[in-house]
Formats: structure tokens, C-alpha cells, sequence
């Protein structure tokens, strides 16, 4: 059941061939069996799950059934989910059981899709690699001594190792596609605005955006389906129509004109990375599309201005967790300062602590034109960028990472190399812009990604062609050994 | 030397919206603590601020009502702080760019001349939660009830010269905010706060002098002495050779005292930046025409036209239109009295503002209504009673002994007019004292008072006075 995919596995469940009921046992048992030595998951919730399977078994009998519906699925433990654990990765929240559902928990609920367990993230969304986590790193399911990347990396080997038809992921930087490059699966960030940001835990709020993490595009257009939309509870959340993502799937890609930036295939880019990367655009002129050499001049500024600007916004999104109402405290407090300081300093990481000081250094009195005015700046030649080159081209491609999965350890002591792991995905993010990472031919074993970044809410033109590619080619439907 | 006071005030309104500037949790004061406090309120992991529109139409109805610009565009930002009963350890409010700007409004000095006071800016925000620090044995409850309570916090200039300024500038814009009906203006429960920025200078000085923010003045009696203690200080510092530090200073009224609370060393980077939870208010047109037509009357119009048609002095305009509940109660009764808009006037400044003052009691509870007020005019101006005893008669009601021709009638208060039975008392009130008589007659007519009280006294003074007077001066000079 778990090499299907998810209208495969609906297909299925209508037909009754098995239940949700046994569908979600089936992915519970995989993950009890194969989970122990990628540490994918932060909590399982058997129990619930079993429950919504029922419910969604009956809904099945009754009519009413969704294509989501049984059909189930992993959250990045960022989003809140009432009555579980919601720790987003950290100690600082080790203790906490959300008393709410984030919105993209509450739809894909309605939807009818069964919630197996929170994933494994880097903490506080902050790494790309997973190795900040309170709970250890996750291992890429493809080389157990590599990285899954990050921050969403729970979500990517989960669903690589197929624990999971489906998970959630978040992108504040190159969250969702830089571990979905790295694991070989299919992961999108939206548009910012596009999913509802209410009960995702806030690292950066004008960058974090929700989206899906699947086996193939056209999973993730079921997904993304039922996550996206207005929210009344998120002023930044867009009123914007969702298209019919399935719909769009079949588009025939002939006339399409897609951008490959200079400044994407320079020096630090891995020679084999390119070639696979330039192999995929060869599959897309075969499909008819026009490649056109385009240049995003301001690229070399986005991680400096990331490296301002979410900081800043995390020094203040995290002012919140301060052992007062919830989260860590710190034994014994001898009086308010005591507690603050005790409660910190023992509730994070030391990656968060780096960028709680970065942030806070940034958005201080004397330096806050010269860094996040300025990072602001940055951020509309970005957008600038993107525009004249959306005037030219319908989609972007590239690299979404410069390698392969790094080994554990590698750059834990080198936090600038390790930021340089997003530096084709973080413009996307500073534009607000939708991006897709699909697996493309694997180096050494271990997996691609090829980025496509798409205008505003063209997420089902970034669907469309990504799936025309998955149609024509099979590396996406490729698991590790040892996860067939 | 002569010194100069300089005062700015500012003052946090409490807009009296039904729920909070960014969730949907109650605002009403007083319920148990933390139960008026939901998710976002608390700020759990996860939630987001969603602007109430109802505070902005507020906000923006104050800007109209000083004559100030509506910011098309303003923005929210977060000012960091740590502190427990601030949830999300940053409070969202506006920095930049507020939605209201400098706008004025005229106050009122003792000598009856007038001073217009600059405003500078007007801006929304969320109020925090309260601290409790008794019944915890050395530790500290958090209510979070109040937190994301709407605040307007309104700065003024430093325009004011004088403590009675300052005050007179509180009171103004305490009975805008009543008048627009934005605030309940209760200072006892924090819905209407100030903070007063008091420096002197030398008299003829241009530069500002150092200030001190006074904190915690919750009236306005309290706002003009704790000025006036501060004021005191800074003189008493220069004079003695010192120099006065920027701080802010707490006001203790029970020790009639300000004290330091922190120095400008001591006090916060807040690392402003705005909300990106938030997207920057747009203001249109459209709006700002539609907030301008639900603008009721201002005091200032009011009073205008209260002395035009009712042919009011300024003082009596200006105090009948101190708020709008006491201007509409006497509209209310100078209807009831059969348009008597001068005596009414009179009895509303003189004998219910006595009693409510004596009691402690609002206008809106007094317990005689405008109606029953204007009844007993009524009866003063068609001459059923006398002004003496419709004292009697209004003390009565208050009692809650029903209304004026009720009491008049049960009292038998009903003045005496008939002509005949004054002539026959005067008559015998003259042959009952022939010596005063004597004298009257011999030159001494201050004596006439003698007559005038011996008639009341035996009519109970009930008779009609001017005709007692006809009466008598008739009788006696025959």
C-alpha cells in the first residue's frame, strides 16, 4: 500500500479493497518497524489515528468522502494540534499539548485525512539540516550517515521512506524544499499568504509558509487542495481564490518558457548536481518548452538579507516563551530575572539562542536602518528581480540545493556554510514567492532536486509542470532500500 | 528667578469596544481572572492578531473630532519588552505611523479666555494584562483579562503651562472621548489613564528643560497635584545647584509624593519594527465620510449653540456641556419645563449639582430624572409655587417621594394668589404690630422686611411674594 500513491490509495478505500482503518495501521506498523533508526517522528499518536480512521472508514460507507479522506497523513510538529504534543522541535516546548488546531490541521481534518504522528524538525524551524532538533537528528533514508536537510527534514524522510503518504511542511527559508531535494520527494512552498499561518509556531512571520510534502506532484496538488485558502484568523493570509490544482495537472507544457538565472548555476554549485539539474531541462525542451538564459542580479544579497530579517523576526516571535504561561521553566526561580534567564538559556538550542541574538542585535536603536531597513530594501530588488523576469518567463528553474545530503556532523560547527545550503531557495521565501522541489536524477545514490519558482499564486502552473516531468520519468516514484 | 512650567500630557483611552483590539475575547471589566483571555489573548504558540474594525472606526472618530488627519496608511508595529503580563513579550501598537495626526483642541482657563492645545499624534494599541502582587506570598498572579484591551494613547504638545491646564486639557479630552462615546472615562478603573512630561525652564526660555513622565495620576485631582509636587521638585533641584535627570516617577498619592521608577539609563530599547502578523491600515474616503456622519455634536458646537438659543452666559454653556449625559438631561428638562431654558439652567448648575455632589452621584444616577426636574420649573415659572419652597419640593423628590405636583399637592405647598386672602392676612399683620407700623411710616423702611416675613410666616410661605409686596407697600403707605 505504501508504493501507491495517494489517488491510488483513495481509489482503494472507495472500492473497499482496505479500509482506513487498515491503511492506517499499515503505515503505523512501518513506522514502528523502520522509524527507530531515522527518528522521523517526534510522537506518534496511534490512538487518534486509529479513531479518525474509523470516522473517516464510516464517511467512506456513508458518502461524503473527500479524495483526503482515510487517506493519512504526518504534521511538522510546528503546527498545533489540540490534545497532542506540539514541541516544534525544542525543549522549550517539550511539555506542551496544543489546545488548539492550526487551520492546516483543522481543513486537512475536515478533508478526511488521518493524522499518524508530529514529525521531526530542526528547532524552532532554524537549520537545514535537522541536527538542532531536541530530539536528534533525523537520518536521510537514503544514506544513514547524511542528513535529511531541513527544517522540515522529518516530513521529507518520512515521506521518502514511505511512513507516509503525505506530510506537512513548512518554508521560512528553504524549509520544505531544500530537505525535500535532499530525501528525493516533492515539496512546495506556496505563495506567501496562500495557506493560513494560524497555528503554525511563528519562526520568521513575513517568510513562514505552509505546504505539502509528498511522493509526486500530483499528490501534493491533493494536499495542497485542502490546505490552502483564506483564514479569517490570519490578516496576512490572501483572499484569493484556490484554483482546481487537479485540473491543471494535464496542461500540455509546449510554448512554455522557463528561466534558468546565471546566477543559479555559478561557482559553488556541485558539477554532477548541474549536470542532473540541465539533464531535467533537456527533459523539458523534449516536452516543448523554450529555455530561456535569464539573470537574477540581486541573488548574492538574499542570504545576507534572510540572515537579518528572520532573526529579527525570531528574536521577537519568540519573546513569547519565557517560562511564564507555558513551555520550560526553570526549577525554583529565585525572582522574575532568574526565571527569564534560567528558562531561556534552558529552553533553547543553541542555534535558536544565535539567531534570538543576531535578531535582536539588528532590531536594536542605531543599527536598525543599517540592518533591517536595509535587509527590507533587499528584499523589494528581489522582488524586483523576479518581476522582470516573470515579464520574460512563465517559471524559473534551477538547483534547489548546491549538493547532495551532507554527512551528520559536517557543518554543525559552521553555521555560515551551513545557511549557504539555502542559498537558491531563500529568494523565494524574501519574494514571497511559490516554489516546488521535485527529485531529478540522483548523484552517487543519493537524491536532486530541480527548484521550479513560479509567479504569485501560480502554484498550479508549478504543479502542472512538475507533474508533465513525473509523468515522463520515474524518480520519483523511487524509495531507498531498505523502505520498498 | 522666574520659572516657566512646561507640560505634555498623554492619555490612554480605553475604547469601549464589545471584544479586544485583536481577538474575539470580551473586554468587560471585572470578571474572574484569566477568563476573559483566549488563545490569542494568551499568546499560546501559533496565534495571530486580527485588527477589530470597531476600534479603528474609534480611533478614527477621535481624529475627526480634533480636527485631525486620518493617516491613509498607518502601520502596526511590536514594541519588545519583557514583562509577565505582557503574553507575547511584545505589546502591538503604532510607532511611525499612527492613525491619527496632529490635530487641536480648544481648553478653557479660569479667566473664561480660551488656549488651543496641539495634539500630536493618536495612535491604537493593545493593552497588557495586570500584575497582582498581594495575596500571593511572595509571588505574583497574572490576570491577562485586560490584555489586548484596545487603547487610544493620545499625545499631546507640550502646550500647557500651568497643573489647571494640564487639567483643564484632561478634562477636554475626557469629555470628547464620553461624547464620542469611544470611552466609559472611568479613571478609577483604568479605562481613562495620563502620564504627564512636566520640565520647568527659566521664564523667557526658549529650550526645554530636562522632564520627568509622572505615572499612576488616576484623577484629575491626583493629575494637578502630583504636576504641581513635580513642579515643586524640579525648582527646588535647579534652585539648590542640582540638575533635574530624565526618569520616570511614580505618583503615590496616599503619601501625596512622586518617586523615581527608572532613569532614561535604565529605560528600554524596544526594538520597534512593524508586525508582519499585520497588514498595514488603509484608510479610504469612503470610511472617513461614513465615521464623519455618525459624529454626534461636540461640546464646543453644543455650547455655542446653548448660549445662542438658550440664551445661556458662557459659564453656564460651558458647564451644562461638560458631558453629554449632563447636556442632554438639561435639554431633556427645559422641554419638560415648558421652555424655561434660563431657570432651568439655574436649578440645573445650582440645586442638582449640589445634591449630586453631595451624594457622590453621576448625573445619569440622580434620582430626580429631567422630567421630574422640568415639572417642578414648570410650576415655579406658572407661579403655583414659589422658588423657596420648590427647594422644598426638590428635596422631596430626591427623596423619591414621587414627582412635583404630586408633592404639591400631598403638602398643600400650592402658593396663595387670590388677592383677597393675601389682603386679609397683610391686614392683620398690620393691626397686629402697630409700632413697626409707626415706624415704617416715620422713614424706616427697612423695616418692610419685618412685614414681608410675618406674612410668609403665617401663610406658611406659601403666599406669592411680589404680591405680598404689592400688598403690603399699598397697605402700609395708605
Amino acid at each position: 500500500m505504501h508504493t501507491k500513491n495517494i489517488s491510488e490509495l483513495a481509489a482503494g478505500l472507495r472500492a473497499g479493497e482496505y479500509s482506513s482503518v487498515e491503511l492506517t495501521r499499515h503505515f503505523l506498523e512501518r513506522i514502528r518497524r523502520l522509524d527507530g533508526g531515522l527518528n522521523s517522528f517526534i510522537s506518534v499518536c496511534e490512538d487518534a489515528a486509529l479513531a479518525m480512521a474509523r470516522a473517516a472508514d464510516e464517511r467512506l460507507q456513508r458518502g461524503g468522502a473527500g479524495p483526503l479522506t482515510g487517506i493519512p497523513i504526518a504534521h511538522k510538529d510546528i503546527f498545533c494540534t489540540q490534545g497532542l504534543k506540539t514541541s516544534c522541535g525544542s525543549r522549550m516546548l517539550d511539555n506542551f499539548i496544543a489546545p488548539y488546531d492550526a487551520t492546516v490541521v483543522e481543513r486537512l481534518k475536515r478533508a478526511g485525512a488521518v493524522t499518524l504522528g508530529k514529525t521531526n524538525m530542526d528547532e524552532f524551524a532554524m537549520g537545514s539540516s535537522n541536527e538542532t532538533s531536541f530530539y536528534g537528528p533525523v537520518r536521510n533514508p537514503w544514506d544513514g550517515d547524511a542528513v535529511p536537510g531541513g527544517s522540515s527534514g522529518g516530513s521529507a524522510a518520512a515521506v521518502a521512506a514511505r511512513l507516509t503518504p503525505a506530510a506537512t511542511g513548512t518554508d521560512t527559508g528553504g524549509s520544505i524544499r531544500q530537505p525535500a531535494a535532499l530525501c528525493g520527494v516533492t515539496g512546495l512552498k506556496p505563495t506567501y499568504g496562500r495557506v493560513s499561518r494560524y497555528g503554525m509556531i511563528a519562526f520568521a512571520s513575513s517568510l513562514d509558509q505552509g505546504g505539502p510534502m509528498t511522493a509526486s506532484a500530483a499528490d501534493a496538488a491533493l494536499v495542497l487542495q485542502a490546505m490552502a485558502g483564506f483564514d479569517e484568523r490570519d490578516s496576512t493570509s490572501a483572499e484569493q481564490p484556490v484554483p482546481d490544482y487537479g485540473a491543471e495537472l494535464e496542461h500540455d507544457l509546449a510554448g512554455l518558457r522557463i528561466g534558468l538565472p546565471r546566477e543559479y548555476f555559478g561557482e559553488g554549485l556541485d558539477a554532477a548536481v548541474a549536470e542532473s539539474v540541465e539533464e531535467a531541462v533537456g527533459e523539458y525542451r523534449r516536452l516543448g518548452a523554450e529555455v530561456v538564459d535569464i539573470s537574477l542580479p540581486n541573488t548574492h544579497l538574499a542570504v545576507p538579507a534572510y540572515y537579518v530579517v528572520a532573526p529579527a523576526e525570531c528574536s521577537s516571535n519568540l519573546a513569547r516563551f519565557d517560562g511564564v504561561r507555558y513551555g520550560h521553566r526553570c526549577e525554583d526561580p529565585k525572582n522574575l530575572e532568574d526565571l527569564y534567564k534560567r528558562s531561556r538559556a534552558g529552553g533553547f538550542g543553541d542555534e535558536v539562542k544565535r539567531r534570538i541574538l543576531i535578531g535582536t542585535y539588528a532590531l536594536s536603536a542605531g543599527y536598525y536602518d543599517a540592518y533591517y531597513l536595509k535587509a527590507q530594501r533587499i528584499r523589494h530588488l528581489i522582488s524586483d528581480d523576479f518581476k522582470h523576469a516573470f515579464d520574460r518567463v512563465d517559471v524559473i528553474m534551477g538547483p534547489t540545493t548546491p549538493g547532495t545530503a551532507f554527512r551528520i556532523g559536517e557543518r554543525t560547527d559552521d553555521p555560515v556554510s551551513m545557511y549557504l545550503s539555502d542559498i537558491y531557495t531563500i529568494a523565494a521565501n524574501l519574494a514571497g514567492l511559490p516554489g516546488i522541489s521535485i527529485p531529478v536524477a540522483p548523484v552517487d545514490g543519493k537524491p536532486v532536486g530541480l527548484q521550479i519558482i513560479g509567479n504569485y499564486f501560480a502554484e498550479a502552473r508549478l504543479l502542472n509542470v512538475a507533474h508533465k516531468y513525473q509523468q515522463v520519468t520515474d524518480w520519483h516514484t523511487k524509495a531507498p532500500e531498505g523502505y520498498l | 528667578m522666574q520659572w516657566e512650567t512646561v507640560i505634555g500630557l498623554e492619555i490612554h483611552a480605553q475604547l469601549a469596544t464589545k471584544s479586544k483590539i485583536f481577538s474575539g475575547a470580551s473586554t468587560a471589566y471585572g470578571a474572574e481572572p484569566n477568563t476573559q483571555a483566549c488563545a490569542v489573548d494568551l499568546g499560546l504558540p501559533g496565534v495571530l492578531p486580527v485588527l477589530n474594525g470597531e476600534a479603528v472606526r474609534m480611533a478614527v472618530k477621535f481624529g475627526l473630532a480634533i480636527g485631525a488627519e486620518i493617516a491613509p496608511r498607518s502601520v502596526f508595529a511590536r514594541k519588545n519588552y519583557f514583562y509577565p503580563d505582557l503574553p507575547k513579550g511584545y505589546q502591538i501598537s503604532q510607532y511611525e505611523l499612527p492613525v491619527v495626526g496632529r490635530g487641536h483642541v480648544d481648553i478653557d482657563l479660569e479667566d473664561g479666555s480660551t488656549k488651543e492645545i496641539g495634539v500630536t499624534r493618536a495612535h491604537l494599541e493593545e493593552d497588557a494584562g495586570k500584575s497582582l502582587h498581594e495575596d500571593f506570598h511572595g509571588m505574583t498572579g497574572i490576570d491577562l483579562n485586560r490584555a489586548g484591551t484596545p487603547l487610544l494613547e493620545i499625545v499631546s504638545e507640550p502646550d500647557m503651562r500651568s497643573a489647571a491646564e494640564a487639567v483643564a486639557y484632561a478634562r477636554k479630552i475626557h469629555a470628547l472621548v464620553r461624547y464620542l462615546e469611544i470611552c466609559d472615562g472611568n479613571m478609577q478603573e483604568g479605562s481613562f489613564r495620563c502620564d504627564a512630561n512636566v520640565s520647568v525652564r527659566p521664564r523667557g526660555q526658549e529650550a526645554f528643560g530636562t522632564r520627568a513622565e509622572l505615572k499612576n495620576l488616576n484623577s484629575f485631582r491626583f493629575l494637578e497635584r502630583a504636576i504641581n509636587l513635580e513642579v515643586e521638585r524640579q525648582i527646588d533641584i535647579i534652585e539648590s545647584g542640582g540638575e533635574v535627570v530624565q526618569e520616570t516617577r511614580l505618583y503615590d498619592a496616599d503619601r501625596n509624593e512622586t518617586r523615581s521608577m527608572r532613569t532614561k539609563e535604565e529605560a528600554n530599547d524596544y526594538r520597534y519594527f512593524p508586525d508582519p502578523d499585520l497588514l498595514p491600515l488603509e484608510i479610504g474616503h469612503a470610511f472617513i465620510g461614513e465615521v464623519m456622519k455618525e459624529l454626534p455634536e461636540l461640546p464646543d458646537a453644543k455650547r455655542l449653540r446653548f448660549e445662542k438659543d438658550y440664551a445661556l452666559n458662557h459659564r453656564d454653556a460651558l458647564a451644562l456641556t461638560a458631558s453629554r449625559e449632563l447636556a442632554d438631561y438639561y435639554e431633556a428638562a427645559v422641554t419638560a419645563s415648558g421652555d424655561e431654558p434660563r431657570l432651568t439652567a439655574n436649578w440645573v448648575t445650582g440645586e442638582l449639582a449640589a445634591a449630586l455632589n453631595r451624594d457622590a452621584l453621576d448625573i445619569s444616577a440622580s434620582p430626580v430624572c429631567a422630567d421630574m426636574l422640568g415639572g417642578l420649573i414648570k410650576r415655579i415659572a406658572d407661579q403655583t409655587i414659589s422658588g423657596k419652597i420648590a427647594k422644598q419640593v426638590f428635596e422631596a423628590m430626591w427623596r423619591g417621594e414621587g414627582d412635583a405636583d404630586a408633592i404639591i399637592e400631598a403638602k398643600g405647598l400650592k402658593q396663595i394668589t387670590d388677592s383677597g386672602a393675601i389682603e386679609k392676612i397683610v391686614e392683620e399683620i398690620v393691626a397686629a404690630n402697630p409700632a413697626q407700623v409707626e415706624q415704617y411710616r416715620s422713614g424706616k423702611e427697612k423695616i418692610f422686611g419685618f412685614f414681608v416675613g410675618q406674612v410668609m410666616k403665617a401663610t406658611k410661605g406659601k403666599a406669592n411674594p411680589q404680591q405680598v409686596n404689592e400688598l403690603l407697600k399699598k397697605r402700609l403707605s395708605s
